[in-house]
């Protein structure tokens, strides 16, 4: 059964309880997740062998590898990783925070509000000959602000006396069909270039990735995570039911907005760059939960790390698959995503 | 309900099929070429060649009849979906049907290059069925009931399956797109009687089917025990709605492209007029559907003039704010 070990850090200020197994796990995940991250600067139109790419890491390679590696793929295996951690992360506090496997960030509409903010901004900041007004290292933001409006809509509506679980899913599913129509709406009237645009992001792709992007989104990624490490055992006591968690001292509606708010902006963050990459935030916290069970101080990390190892490999597929031709990494999140989930639930009559 | 009696329930049909042919003149008669009821007029009495006169007879009228209808049909899977999933929030477009058909057409348009409305119609049907089956596989799977909210997010998880598939589609065919990308917003702009006609079977078997199973949807409306009790063939029946739905939403969607909120609006409004009875019920909602979506679309035409938004855009922007309203109505849970 499972093997708890108390750890107490800093003078018992901080003390936890292991779970010894379940790390263990989480150790070898991580470990793959480090591998795939190396091996996959190997891949690409010209396979490089893996020594090489150590050497050119630590600055010892070719100016030829040395381009390829550092300046083309480290940053989008970067982004990829990252963004994978906080849409798989998202997604597991989402489950929890609604109480059903099904729910994440692609259904509840904050992918379609980053979607219909960055269709929105194309249409806005187009001249008449088509070319944009403004440069097009502003559409990250546009993205990161739809997404975190619509996730405050979404909560503001479902707001009667305090936000149920339920409520929460039915609004937002309900608010990110119109955002989709007000997507397709924008993406007509524009040129059809805008609308190629549009959907690349809404797919979702690494592709134009640099060492830029990874500055800024890597420590905002890094401290929303480090966040949701600290709140997480709040949703323990969530699962429990709202009647429980007051009775043992929680604000309930507090640290519920709370919740969202962070998931919102993890999400927010990941698609920003890396576009609105689906089925990562609904497909890695029930692998992690297969693997290490519902506890969420486990539960998160190895959703992160899973989630980490999908985008990478979904982008693997996507640079080497149909080369020369890219296909955005969405595409493999959802075909390796999407049948590997009808099967999960159809398989497993316990939901 | 609004009217109690029979008499007064037929008053309302026939004030309904009344409006319903005005909004159909209406949409015959406005729209960005200029025309008047006299001008349409003669394009039926003197058909002079004018561009006029050609808009109106090849254009307006098919798309008239058309939106009629795709209206029409998606209000009566709304009400069949809802009486059989006892879930207020049912409709093809949310709960994935919609979208799966969307998929398969695109699919089928893309990798067999299928062009023929006849084979794109039961194209349609198969993806409306498989979407209708996962649905309906996962939200049943599990110990506990099948509730509202499981059958919904079922319906959003096959729904965002099925678009993200579609996406994916269109984004490695760039070529596709633009010529997709219409379609798949839901309109019935520019399409030809043809392809009206082409399905137009499918759709008169599905209506007819509804209005036979009307008395019996009622039984199936007191819940599965009480049905069964009464000796109603459960599993026939709900097979027998699940094709009919299937039939309908297809072939509208292989006309239209997936048009949302139409299939969960009608219904409610439907039921505050006749109240809950299938007999009455079933055609109210067909009306009200083709009156709907009618005005939709008329609307469509003048909101950002010259060009148009598709319809499937203004039903949702009608939609929404109804469905966060029964959403949030569904009190405390």
């Amino acid at each position: 059964m499972k093997q708890l070990k108390t750890v107490r850090l800093l003078q018992n200020k901080i003390s936890f309880l292991l779970d010894v197994n379940a790390s263990k796990k989480l150790t070898i995940i991580s470990i793959i997740a480090l591998l795939v991250f190396f091996l996959s600067a190997s891949f690409g139109d010209s396979f490089i062998n893996p020594l090489k790419v150590m050497q050119t890491i630590i600055l010892q390679g070719s100016d030829f590898d040395q381009l390829i590696i550092v300046d083309f793929r480290l940053p989008r295996i970067f982004i990829a990783a990252f963004a994978g951690m906080a849409l798989a992360v998202a997604g597991a506090v989402l489950q929890g925070l609604i109480k059903n496997p099904l729910a994440s960030p692609d259904i509840i509409g904050i992918s379609a509000g980053g979607g219909a903010a960055v269709v929105g901004f194309l249409a806005i900041f187009s001249d008449s000959n088509h070319s944009l007004t403004v440069s097009i290292e502003w559409l990250p933001l546009a993205g990161f602000i739809g997404a975190t409006l619509v996730a405050l809509i979404v909560y503001l509506f479902a707001w009667k006396d305090g936000v149920t679980p339920t409520r929460l899913v039915l609004i937002g599913i309900g608010v990110s069909a119109f955002m989709q129509a007000i997507t397709t709406m924008l993406m007509i009237i524009g040129p059809i270039y805008q609308a190629s645009e549009a959907n690349k992001w809404i797919t979702g792709s690494v592709k134009s990735a640099d060492w830029n992007q990874v500055q800024i989104i890597v420590p905002i990624i890094i401290i929303l995570l480090l966040l949701t490490v600290f709140i997480i055992r709040q949703l323990n006591v969530q699962e429990l039911g709202d009647d429980t968690a007051l009775s043992l001292g929680q604000t309930v509606q507090k640290t519920r907005f709370f919740l969202l708010l962070l998931s919102a902006s993890l999400v927010a963050c990941a698609i920003s760059f890396a576009g609105a990459i689906g089925f990562v935030g609904l497909m890695a916290p029930h692998i992690a939960r297969r693997i290490v069970g519902p506890t969420f101080g486990v539960l998160i990390p190895t959703s992160a790390a899973i989630g980490a190892l999908l985008v990478m490999v979904a982008d693997i597929i996507g640079r080497t698959a149909f080369s020369p031709l890219e296909v955005p990494a969405g595409v493999f999140t959802a075909a390796i995503g999407a049948p590997y989930f009808i099967y999960l639930l159809l398989r497993n009559p316990r939901k | 309900m609004i009217f109690k009696n029979s008499s007064s329930k037929s008053i309302a049909l026939i004030v309904g099929t009344f409006l319903l042919l005005i909004c159909m003149g209406i949409s015959i008669v406005y729209g960005y070429a200029n025309t008047s009821i006299q001008t349409t007029i003669e394009s039926f009495t003197q058909f002079n060649h004018s561009n006029e006169h050609i808009i109106i007879q090849n254009v307006r009228i098919p798309r008239a009849l058309i939106a009629t209808c795709v209206g029409a049909s998606l209000a009566i899977t709304g009400v069949l979906m809802q009486t059989l999933t006892k879930n207020p929030l049912a409709s093809p477009g949310i709960l994935g049907i919609n979208t799966g058909a969307g998929f398969a057409v695109v699919f089928a348009m893309i990798f067999f290059h299928i062009s023929s409305l006849q084979s794109l119609a039961w194209v349609a049907f198969l993806g409306a069925g498989i979407a209708a089956l996962s649905v309906y596989g996962i939200s049943s799977s599990g110990r506990d009931a099948v509730t509202p909210v499981k059958i919904t997010l079922a319906g959003a998880a096959i729904s965002a399956l099925f678009a993200s598939f579609t996406q994916g589609l269109l984004a490695t065919n760039e070529a596709e797109l633009e010529q997709v990308l219409f379609w798949l917003a839901g309109s019935v702009q520019g399409r030809k009687l043809e392809i009206l006609i082409s399905v137009l079977p499918y759709l008169v078997i599905g209506w007819i089917a509804a209005l036979l199973i009307s008395s019996k949807m009622n039984i199936l409306a007191l819940g599965d025990d009480i049905a069964r009790g009464l000796g109603l063939p459960l599993g026939l029946m709900k097979l027998t709605v699940g094709i009919i739905v299937i039939f309908l939403a297809g072939s509208s969607v292989a006309i239209a492209g997936p048009i949302g909120f139409v299939g969960i609006v009608v219904p409610h409004f439907a039921r505050k007029f006749v109240g809950t009875d299938h007999r009455w019920l079933i055609p109210m909602a067909a009306l009200l559907g083709g009156i709907l979506l009618l005005i939709a679309d008329v609307a469509a035409r003048y909101i950002i003039m010259p060009q148009e938004v598709p319809v499937g855009v203004m039903t949702a922007m009608i939609g929404t704010p109804f469905f966060i309203y029964l959403a949030r109505k569904g009190g405390k849970k």
